[in-house]
């Protein structure tokens, strides 16, 4: 595999605002690549500075081997762009968007697949200011595919669309990485992170803080499994010392969390239950959650990630 | 990249948005000839002494609603359409796209010129067929006379599109730009009426120029008389080209 994306100590400022602070990764042919991290955590600068829109204050960025700042003119041949803040006119048609913007490569897909592989068929005549969300998103996927681009920079894709769409435009992005592009994309959503992409590089306050496959984020970082139920009286005093292995309890009203580290011999949800009914304690709503990149994220940070 | 290919569709989709957005599409088309209709059945058109050789009202009225033509598609549709492009962020999206910035600009300046253009040959022909307007100029030189005032005013409006922070201050200065330029250079109705000082504080107006310029090629005067007017419209031109390609700015 070879890096497509190189980041070496890539720093910028604004004023007094450090954005980003010196951090480094590579991204690889043909993966999906995901920047997750809270609101100004410095997504956006970074892959604008990859995109050449925004200037380093240092370090050095390669993308598809030239540097942006200097070549991005011939870079923006080759590499697919959708922004986080970026629009249409009002009313320019869905196929005159398409039509316009072929125009600007000297080699452009036929943008009528694209209109139909990307679900737009039927919005072809619709004015851009009275198309959904996931439509608009949809389009601008389909603008930054125009070049056949190798790499797709996708900046907040879904942020705004509900689960059913964000889903759809989960599977697109799958389908152009099945089509060999490589994908570098931004997200707020550990959620999305955690099922779309190959490799994930968690950001907070501009640096780097964790950057691995979600599998062995999860894995790796003493994520916790969690039983949570709700019960009618209070738990007896010292309800968790009878555990075969250390365990949390966090109450709160009528709900009970009982958090563990991962991988006991005993399962957590079994020894649970097996003392909940040897103390004759009513509970109902019992469930079990699986440790994922949120809990990473406040596990590394000591902070909720909120959305 | 500046390509043909680019700019032709990019021409033939501003000029849709152009018509698709009815604000600029009357001041441009339909606005000139209400103002010839309202004039016209106000006053005739019988030759008033006081007014160069046998010229009625309408027939001063014709370059005159001209100039205005080009005061206000210079300076409006131009300077409003770019600023709320930069600010919605329509620039931004071209600028990864690689579009030259003189594709942006070009598209707007053919598509606002051919539009003016249009507006006035309908003005023109409404005046000939109403009014029986009289026309004693050479036909060549009115169009260049015309050509001429209508770039510089686009210079103008690309200067004010760069600078302007935001779209709704472009309209607001555009408007202030405008409002004095079309009631003291001569356009809405005569200089020689004004007084002294008003006439004088219009030589500060480009659009005086304008008037002066179409009035007197209309009339049939040569250019040799409007070296002043000439010189004038083609100095703002000028800058104007230098000063929108330094201020252009994608966001
Ligand atoms: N143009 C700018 N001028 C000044 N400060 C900026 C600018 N752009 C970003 N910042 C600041 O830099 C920091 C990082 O912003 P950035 O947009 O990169 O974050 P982000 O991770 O993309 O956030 P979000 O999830 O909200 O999109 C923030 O503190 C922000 O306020
Ligand atoms: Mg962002």
């Amino acid at each position: 595999m070879t890096a497509i994306v190189q980041v070496q100590k890539l720093h910028k400022t604004y004023g007094a605002t450090v954005a980003v602070e010196d951090i480094s990764f590579e991204v690889q042919e043909g993966e999906i690549f995901g920047m997750v991290g809270p609101n100004g955590a410095g997504k956006t600068t970074t892959i604008e500075c990859l995109e050449g829109l925004r200037k380093p204050d240092g370090g050095t960025v390669r993308v598809l081997g030239v540097d942006p700042q200097r070549e991005g003119q011939n870079l923006c041949l080759r590499v697919g762009m959708q922004l986080q803040q970026s629009n249409l006119p009002d009313r320019m048609r869905v196929w005159e968007a398409l039509d316009l913007y072929a125009s600007f490569y000297p080699k452009a897909v036929d943008w009528k697949e694209l209109l139909v592989e990307l679900g737009l068929e039927e919005k072809r005549n619709t004015p851009f200011a009275k198309l959904s969300g996931g439509q608009k998103q949809r389009l601008f996927i389909a603008l930054a595919l125009l070049p056949d681009p190798q790499l797709v920079f996708l900046d907040e894709l879904t942020t705004g669309l509900d689960p059913q769409a964000r889903r759809a435009i989960w599977d697109l992005v799958r389908e152009v990485r099945g089509r060999g592009k490589t994908v570098l994309l931004t997200t707020h959503f550990m959620e999305e992170a955690e099922r779309l992409c190959d490799r994930i590089a968690i950001l907070d306050h501009g640096k780097i803080v964790a950057l691995d496959t979600p599998a062995s984020l999860i894995q790796g970082l003493g994520a916790e499994e969690r039983v949570v139920f709700n019960v009618d009286r209070p738990l007896p005093a010292g309800f968790e010392k009878d555990f075969s292995s250390p365990v949390r309890l966090d109450v709160q009203g009528e709900q009970v969390v009982i958090h563990s580290k991962n991988g006991r011999d005993v399962p957590l949800v079994s020894e649970v239950v097996t003392l909940l009914s040897e103390k004759h304690i009513q509970f109902r709503d019992l469930r079990t959650e699986q440790p994922n990149l949120e809990d990473v994220f406040l596990s590394l940070t000591g902070r909720e990630m909120r959305a | 990249m500046f390509n043909t290919k680019s700019l032709t569709k990019m021409v033939w989709m501003e000029a849709k948005l152009f018509l698709r957005e009815p604000v600029s599409a009357f001041f441009t088309l339909v606005f000139p000839l209400l103002m010839l209709f309202i004039f016209g059945s106000i006053f005739s058109n019988k030759p008033v002494p006081g007014m160069g050789d046998s010229q009625g009202v309408i027939d001063n009225l014709i370059p005159a609603l001209t100039a205005m033509v080009i005061g206000m598609t210079g300076l409006m549709p131009i300077t409003i359409t770019l600023a709320t492009y930069r600010e919605n962020g329509i620039l931004r999206r071209l600028r990864t796209t690689p579009v030259s910035p003189l594709v942006v600009m070009a598209a707007q300046l053919v598509v606002v010129f051919t539009m003016t253009t249009l507006g006035v040959l309908l003005l023109a022909a409404a005046g000939k067929l109403f009014y029986h307007v009289r026309f004693v100029g050479n036909i060549f030189s009115i169009l260049g006379g015309f050509t001429l005032s209508s770039l510089s005013f686009f210079g103008i409006g690309f200067i004010l599109a760069g600078v302007m922070p935001s779209a709704r201050s472009a309209q607001i200065v555009a408007m202030v730009l405008l409002y004095p330029m079309l009631i003291l250079s001569g356009a809405a109705w005569p200089r020689e009426l004004m007084p002294n000082a008003v006439s004088k504080l219009s030589s500060f107006l480009p659009l005086t120029y304008v008037v002066n310029l179409l009035r007197g090629l209309w009339g049939g005067e040569s250019w040799g008389h409007h070296l002043l007017d000439v010189g004038v419209l083609a100095g703002v031109l000028v800058l104007g080209v230098i000063i929108s390609m330094k201020t252009f700015r994608w966001e």
